[in-house]
């Protein structure tokens, strides 16, 4: 199976990103994409920007482990995960995760299974500026460890 | 010697992203040493701290042995 993960400041191109899947292998018959987009509000303020943060090197590692666990769970063709860092406006991407299958359930599943997994493991951590211009920590969701036990 | 990293809140609360110095022992002893020190490192008691050992997160018995790269972090929120 063929993954890429990309840790970067720059913006990404979805279209771009699927046609190089589609190329890379003539296998694939199924390519569910998810994309994070950064919020205009949080816990009921505006926010005018974030900050993100994360750990060189583990970032990367945390990742590549997340989608061997959906290779070994589901037969998917390749993965392909981009997650930006710095700082990042209303309305900008945040991430994208693509998952390739011959099929389309296993597509679904390991782009979500990914996701989910990546929310509560890969170290990275939110900043965010207010209309008032102080800035504070995004707290942990609960709801994102929820979404991780389903899949236990 | 060993390298700790501090990220986030953390970072920001003990004003220092990395520190360098000798130990052996396990992440709980190491915990206990830096929190003994007083003052803002009393934030490292937190119940919800992750420690990972060479970039891989790390339970409180696990060994921490020279020339180790240990991180302590608060919950993450990407995505």
């Amino acid at each position: 199976m063929y993954s890429q993960v990309s840790v970067q400041a720059d913006d990404f191109d979805i279209a771009k990103e699927c046609a190089a899947l589609r190329k890379q292998d003539g296998g694939i018959g199924a390519i569910a994409q998810f994309v994070g987009v950064m919020r205009n509000s949080n816990d009921g303020d505006p926010v005018l920007a974030m900050e993100l943060e994360h750990y060189p090197g583990m970032t990367e590692k945390a990742i590549s482990e997340i989608i061997d666990l959906a290779a070994q769970r589901w037969d998917l063709c390749s993965v392909r995960v981009i997650h930006r860092i710095g700082k990042l406006l209303p309305g900008e991407q945040i991430v994208f995760v693509a998952a390739c299958s011959r099929h389309r359930g296993e597509a679904f599943q390991a782009c979500e299974f990914i996701m989910d997994f990546l929310k509560s493991r890969a170290p990275f951590w939110k900043k965010e500026t207010l209309a008032d211009g102080s800035s504070r920590w995004v707290d942990a969701r609960s709801s994102d460890t929820e979404a991780l036990e389903r899949w236990q | 010697m060993i390298k700790i990293l501090f990220f986030a809140r953390l970072r920001e609360e003990l004003g220092m992203a990395e520190l360098s110095q000798a130990f052996q022992g396990s992440v709980a002893e190491l915990k206990n040493l830096l929190i003994a020190q007083g003052g803002n490192w009393q934030v490292l008691a937190g119940e919800n701290i992750v420690c990972a050992i060479n970039q891989a997160v790390a339970k409180d018995s696990q060994l921490i042995t020279n020339g180790d790269e240990v991180a302590f972090y608060p919950p993450v929120t990407g995505g």
